[in-house]
């Protein structure tokens, strides 16, 4: 009797401790949710390699950042939530963050201070459009063109996509409206100030549709960002909408021969979300990556192989030379100033509102 | 022993009715057979059947809306929704109840989402007013009528109203008139103004489209099948062989190859130029539009078809062909009026296994089929993936499905479904 109970209580003073001490610990598996292609391995050479090589973590990626809110509400429901951080753009961040489907995050305990001592939210400044968004990047959707297929005079303007007259061929734009509308309103003669109060107007819209008729039968329609870059190469169009880091990919690092328009591009933000409703363990693990991942050197380190801006302000200066070609990043990056003429920041509060409307307009007119 | 006897009822050996006895018998069986199958019928159930009904049912359910602003919803009920005026302070009063207890739940903007399906605008309404109604106090702060047209405008737009009212019930209609181009208003049933109908269209263009795959691809399997059926064992083997190994790829990378081969600056085209068939700056648009989705749906489909078909043509004994011939038939009669009949079950199976994926089909139109060649799978994909409208999306996939099983049932009463065969 006295034996058992011996057993019994050693038995249990072990499971009870050995629960407490789980309780503190990290998990040592975590699953990283992207975009995929080259922007997804910068992450993997700047943060996920690092990361795990400090802290022995597994890092699990998956590449389904394009249907993230979807799947997110999808996993709310279910109970089930198998991310634990997920990137994506502000738009979305926000949209999440509403919902009650994102964690929200207090920048100065848990992202790093700048090297300086700067706090993080000073750090950020603007970049923290939302509660629960860590910013990483500035992005922008802008042009490239073929230099040997255009012609003797290189576009320098967005409105030289809708030139056919000057510059005869095919073009690809995103089968959205979303900057579509925008650029086809600016070429359109609306002073960029303008542009949003004229969107909300049904005129306003039929005007952008028609300034895209002009150009219709010339576009081809492309839904994702690496449609486009495959197009330039092979010829298919003379001029294309992307992302910029997928343009520097094709110029810089598979040398063909495009060359960039920055002329109206639009900028946005991409950065993580921690979704909400994930055990202690998890939690504990995705905070304690995102102020590994989301210190100064390490946002700089990104752009040593894409070029895409980093978020803090202390990063700027460290931004150095691509990390395989050599060659200096901080021209290439949206935020250069030579880069800024009539840029544009994405309109996140009149996209949420029109972005569906719009969007069944905007598919109407493609199909007809 | 089965008792005889003069009365009218037989009785088995144990003097229970034959009928009886035979019955008990049958249902055994019965029981027995369900009890074997019932590991698979619940795990299809569970994990099929149940999350389709539940995803479909989707397509009515809309209490969202009255579970989220239970006090609006019920105040709303008196107010006269085409009265030409605003509701009353009560109302307003309600709606500020609602707001707050939704802004604190975080609950907010996914109604005013939903809503703003509706009407553009809705979205941002909601989410700045409940920024401000947080930090309101019920007891104290009212009346909340100019205090809410105060924060946004748009408290003070009747066709608010009139969309909160109108999309209130628990159970709506309005996302199957959305499917079919209409919309629920306060008047009734109307249709969407012209410039954003386009899921008739689409509805119309995929089975269009579906038919027409379904049919080159008799044309395309049909020989192939005959071939496989009537050539001798090894290079049947063979050329089976070469049939099934598509399957071996993936699905993108044969569509992917087909962007290749039929881009304007592609192998085809490039061919076609080099042998002068066509001019340089006149190159052939074989992609982006509905002749490239039809041309890598067929390739893709193609071994659905020839395998049905050549399933059933084995079985067609060589002798009827040599027979008719023998009576004095030419070669195209024996094989019209006596071969190709007998392969029409392989034809129907083919057809329907084709026709029914074919619509269905999400990625090689998205991917080749450039806006003119795009399937109403793509919209529903849209509206699950990126505008969060599964209410929609459930729509149309109900309607999708309810379409299939009439056609289904118009084949069966045409062609019979016993006349459906996959050989043997």
């Amino acid at each position: 009797m006295n034996f058992t109970k011996t057993i019994l209580t050693t038995a249990s003073a072990a499971l009870i401790s050995g629960a407490a001490f789980a309780g503190s610990h990290m998990s040592m598996e975590m699953t990283i949710v992207s975009w995929g292609g080259a922007y997804s391995n910068s992450q993997l050479k700047a943060y996920h390699e690092p990361y795990s090589a400090n802290t022995g973590v597994t890092i699990l990626n998956d590449d389904s950042s394009s249907t993230a809110v979807a799947q997110l509400r999808a996993m709310n429901e279910a109970k089930n939530i198998t991310w634990d951080v997920v990137d994506v753009e502000a738009a979305p961040a926000m949209q999440l963050c509403d919902e009650g489907l994102a964690m929200e995050i207090d920048p100065d305990t848990m992202l790093a201070p700048a090297p300086d001592g700067t706090p993080a939210s000073e750090d950020f400044g603007d970049m923290l459009v939302s509660e629960c968004f860590i910013p990483q990047i500035v992005y922008s959707t802008t042009f490239g063109y073929r230099t040997d297929l255009v012609g003797d005079t290189a576009p320098s303007s967005v409105c030289d996509v809708f030139n056919t007259a000057a510059y005869p061929g095919k073009r690809s734009l995103f089968s959205v409206p979303i900057n579509t509308m925008e650029w086809a309103l600016l070429c359109d003669g609306v002073a960029k100030a303008d542009i949003y109060d004229t969107l909300e107007t049904e005129a306003g819209q039929d005007r952008a549709l028609a300034k895209l008729d002009t150009i219709k039968d010339d576009v081809i329609w492309v839904s994702s960002g690496s449609d486009t870059p495959q197009l330039l190469a092979d010829g298919e169009v003379i001029m294309g909408a992307t992302y910029n880091g997928r343009l520097f990919s094709l110029i810089e690092e598979q040398k063909q021969p495009v060359a960039m328009i920055w002329d109206g591009q639009v900028m946005d933000l991409d950065g993580w979300i921690i979704p909400a409703g994930l055990s202690a363990e998890r939690q504990a693990r995705a905070l304690d990556y995102i102020m590994f991942a989301t210190d100064t050197q390490r946002l700089a380190d990104q752009a040593k192989y894409i070029s895409y801006g980093p978020a803090r302000a202390s990063s700027a200066p460290l931004v150095g030379k691509h990390a395989d070609l050599g060659i200096d990043m901080a021209p290439h990056m949206p935020t250069a100033p030579e880069n800024l003429s009539r840029a544009f920041l994405m309109n996140y509060d009149f996209w949420a509102d029109y972005r569906d409307d719009l969007d069944a307009k905007f598919q109407a007119w493609l199909a007809k | 022993m089965v008792s005889n006897s003069t009365d009218k009822i037989l009785l088995s050996a144990d003097g229970v009715p034959l009928k009886k006895s035979l019955n008990r018998s049958l249902r055994q069986q019965k029981i027995r057979a369900l009890l074997l199958i019932s590991p698979l019928l619940i795990f299809i159930i569970v994990a099929f059947i149940m999350p389709i009904i539940s995803m479909l049912s989707r397509s009515v359910e809309n209490d969202l809306v009255s579970q989220t602003l239970p006090e609006t919803v019920q105040a709303l009920q008196s107010w006269d929704a085409l009265s030409g005026q605003l509701p009353e302070e009560a109302v307003y009063a309600a709606f500020a109840i609602d707001i707050k207890n939704a802004a604190k739940a975080k609950v907010h903007t996914k109604v005013g989402l939903r809503l703003n399906y509706e009407k553009s605008g809705i979205a941002s309404l909601f989410k700045k007013t409940a920024r401000k109604a947080k930090k309101w106090d019920i007891e104290t702060d009212g009346p909340f009528k100019e205090k809410l047209i105060d924060v946004h405008d748009g408290w003070s737009s009747i066709e608010v109203w009139q969309t909160i009212k109108t999309h209130s019930p628990a159970y709506t209609s309005g996302y199957f008139l959305n499917a079919v181009d209409m919309r629920k208003t306060v008047q009734g049933a109307e249709f969407q103004p012209d410039d954003k109908t386009i899921l008739i269209k689409l509805f119309k263009r995929t089975f269009v489209m579906s038919l027409v795959i379904t049919f080159s691809c008799i044309l395309l399997g049909y020989p192939v099948a005959w071939l496989l059926a009537n050539l001798p064992m090894r290079q049947a083997n063979f050329l089976m062989i070469l049939v099934l190994l598509p399957f071996w790829t993936s699905l993108l990378v044969r569509t992917s190859a087909w962007k290749v081969m039929l881009q304007q600056q592609g192998v085809i085209n490039d061919v076609l130029v080099q042998l002068s068939l066509v001019a340089d700056d006149a190159r052939l648009i074989m992609i982006n539009n509905e002749t490239g989705t039809i041309v890598a749906m067929t390739h893709i489909l193609l071994p659905f078809m020839i395998l049905p078909m050549y399933s059933v043509m084995q079985t067609i004994p060589p002798s009827y062909l040599r027979a008719a011939k023998s009576l004095g038939a030419t070669n195209w009669t024996a094989f019209w009026r006596v071969y190709f009949p007998q392969s029409v079950p392989g034809i129907g199976a083919g057809s329907i296994l084709v026709f029914i994926l074919a619509i269905g089909y999400y990625i090689t139109p998205e991917i080749v089929g450039g806006t003119k060649g795009v399937f109403i799978s793509n919209r529903i994909a849209y509206h699950i993936l990126k505008s969060l409208n599964w209410g929609l999306a459930a729509a149309l996939g109900t309607i999708l499905l309810v379409a299939v099983l009439v056609l289904y049932w118009t084949y069966d009463k045409i062609v019979g479904i016993d006349n459906v065969k996959l050989g043997g």
